[in-house]
């Protein structure tokens, strides 16, 4: 796949530099993470005394206070809730609509098209001032799950039909007709072939959606109090209720970046390929 | 619905308005859920904070003050909106220009041959992966005066970090903020690009060896222009983010210091939440999504179009 283009003399002494430029690379991005996973084994004393030490002696109680503390798993509940009716509502919604975007013809198909295209372009800020009195008084959805989670599923939905159209549109035609010709319903065809066969793309934007929403801060600021916020809210507010005991804040933020952290390792190759045809399409 | 489409699913031998009027149907009942759900959550909110803007209107009562475009003419004479919109550009300017040859850079570097390029590649996206304001959070300590990581590290090799801090220091908060944005965004940048020289044939590599192009030759002839379409992407990708800037500046400084680090989402979030100056968010929510838009637009015709050419 990949080439080495180094001539054969200098092959040796260019992969120490490049493994030496990597390695730096390497040392930048993540060591600001593991220094706050290692800042919270310490004590504040320690901190304060030694900002660049290690652990010494190394200590558990932050990270046990924040497990065994109530709130984290509160806001960890309800970030998993938030995340999971976000995406469910955006991938079934989306790929409803991308397949008629995809499998009929029909006047008007690109401008509906376009309608998607378009909403990639709304910044979410642009309406987070209005959504709050939206989901609040109109709605009266104010500090629950739904009401996060329907306008991220909204703002979402864009990016989720733009990739799953094309997605669509590549899986063959033959089978959908034969079953067609079967007498089966277009909306038949659509649960039990499209549907299975599509779950790739389907898993790539649910990915993509549940991770957003994950991150999410700004609807999530504006919505959430108290009992009802999720973990980034609860990192944000943590770190300035407590700002005097750096290692407890370092340590929570910590285990609050553990859950994206895995997922994404275990879907890693899931959120690349998303995220690559979502530049390529 | 449904029962409706699997009756008529009987019959598709019938004549031609039937089959017609039942494909409408089907199409509407695929499409209505998501186009309800945003005209709902997406549109009308956009369309009530361009209403907002020509209101004045402080949330409480009904919203009858209205004053045509006076909260433009107050927003677009405000000098902390101004320099927000400024802010909003050289983040838009400076994470391109420090991300672009820095992404391409090293991705050129990653692309070849190498044991662990895998881990490398994983490690170098972590901090894309996570929140914004877990990363702001994590930054926010380690920029802290004097015991944060940063100055312990600056003071140990003998240089002075500023009395204030690094975020509480007006002249280089929005600098510092940018170099976060930096550290935060570089993975995703790394990452498209390797993909797209994932794309270029390996033949095209052979064959310029075999024509005696050095290694920064074949690279600057041959990979970083069959780049150029994940280049103009990436950049419209950061464009568009960086224009919307919220999380990271509202966790590192919250705008300040004296308003040094605002941009206009800050700006509109501040005026609406704190304030509750609704005319005045609505009015600089507009302001942002003109702007947003006409970026947008200009960049897909001038330089994405091309793409699009090609590609048709």
């Amino acid at each position: 796949m990949t080439t080495n283009l180094a001539p054969r003399g200098k092959r040796g002494g260019n992969n120490v530099l490049v493994y030496l430029i990597a390695l730096i690379v390497v040392a930048i991005t993540v060591g600001p993470v593991l220094y706050g996973a290692m800042g919270g084994f310490r004590t504040n004393a320690q901190l304060a005394e030694k900002p660049t030490g290690l652990p010494d002696p190394w200590v558990g109680t932050n990270y046990s206070s924040v497990l065994s503390g109530g709130s984290f798993w509160t806001y960890a509940v309800n970030s998993t809730i938030i995340a999971v009716i976000t995406t469910a509502v955006a991938v079934v919604f989306g790929v409803m609509a991308a397949y008629p975007l995809a499998r009929y013809r029909f006047k008007g198909r690109e401008a509906l098209f376009m309608v998607f295209v378009l909403g990639l372009l709304f910044p979410a800020a642009v309406a987070v001032i209005p959504l709050f009195i939206l989901v609040t008084r109109d709605l009266g959805m104010g500090n629950t799950w739904w009401g996060v989670a329907l306008p991220q599923a909204a703002f979402a939905l864009p990016l989720t039909v733009v990739i799953l159209r094309p997605f669509l549109m590549a899986l063959p035609r033959e089978l959908e007709e034969a079953a067609l010709i079967d007498g089966a319903s277009r909306i038949g065809v659509f649960w039990r072939i499209m549907l299975p066969l599509s779950m790739p793309g389907v898993i790539t934007v649910a990915v993509l959606a549940f991770v957003t929403s994950w991150n999410a801060y700004i609807l999530p600021l504006l919505l959430l109090q108290g009992e009802m916020r999720t973990l980034p809210l609860g990192v944000a507010d943590f770190s300035t209720e407590h700002s005097a005991d750096t290692a407890g804040v370092l340590a929570f933020t910590t285990i609050a970046m553990i859950p994206a952290l895995v997922l994404f390792l275990a879907l890693q190759r899931r959120i690349v390929s998303g995220l690559q045809g979502a530049v390529k399409g | 619905m449904s029962s409706e489409a699997a009756t008529g699913a009987v019959a598709s031998g019938r004549p031609h308005r039937h089959d017609a009027w039942r494909k409408w149907a089907e199409i509407a009942f695929f499409v209505t859920p998501a186009l309800a759900l945003m005209a709902l959550f997406v549109a009308w909110p956009i369309f009530t904070a361009a209403r907002f803007s020509l209101y004045d209107w402080n949330g409480l009562g009904p919203l009858d003050d209205f004053i045509g475009f006076a909260n433009y003419a107050e927003v677009l004479a405000d000098d902390v909106f101004r320099a927000a919109v400024a802010h909003n550009m050289i983040i838009v300017v400076g994470s391109i220009i420090v991300q672009l040859p820095l992404g391409v850079a090293i991705a050129l570097l990653l692309n070849r041959k190498m044991a662990g390029q895998g881990v490398l590649r994983t490690l170098i996206f972590v901090p894309y992966v996570l929140a914004e304001v877990i990363a702001g959070v994590i930054w926010f300590q380690l920029l802290q005066p004097e015991y944060g990581l940063v100055d312990a590290l600056m003071n140990g090799i003998g240089l002075s970090p500023p009395e204030e801090g690094w975020l509480g220091t007006p002249e280089v908060a929005l600098w510092v903020v940018l170099a976060v944005l930096t550290w935060k965004y570089l993975g995703l940048a790394v990452l498209l690009f390797l993909a797209g020289l994932q794309g270029v044939s390996e033949e095209l590599y052979e064959a310029a060896q075999l024509d005696g192009a050095g290694w920064w030759q074949t690279q600057w002839r041959i990979s970083i222009p069959l780049l150029g379409p994940t280049i103009r992407t990436w950049c419209f990708l950061s464009m568009i983010g960086s224009i919307q800037c919220f999380d990271m500046i509202w966790v590192l400084t919250g705008g300040g210091p004296a308003n040094a680090t605002t941009t206009m989402a800050t700006y509109l979030i501040d005026e609406g939440t704190n304030r509750h100056n609704y005319g005045i968010a609505g009015a600089a929510s507009v302001v942002l999504f003109a702007i947003a838009f006409v970026m947008a637009l200009v960049y897909q015709l001038v330089v994405l179009r091309r793409d699009t050419k090609e590609a048709a």
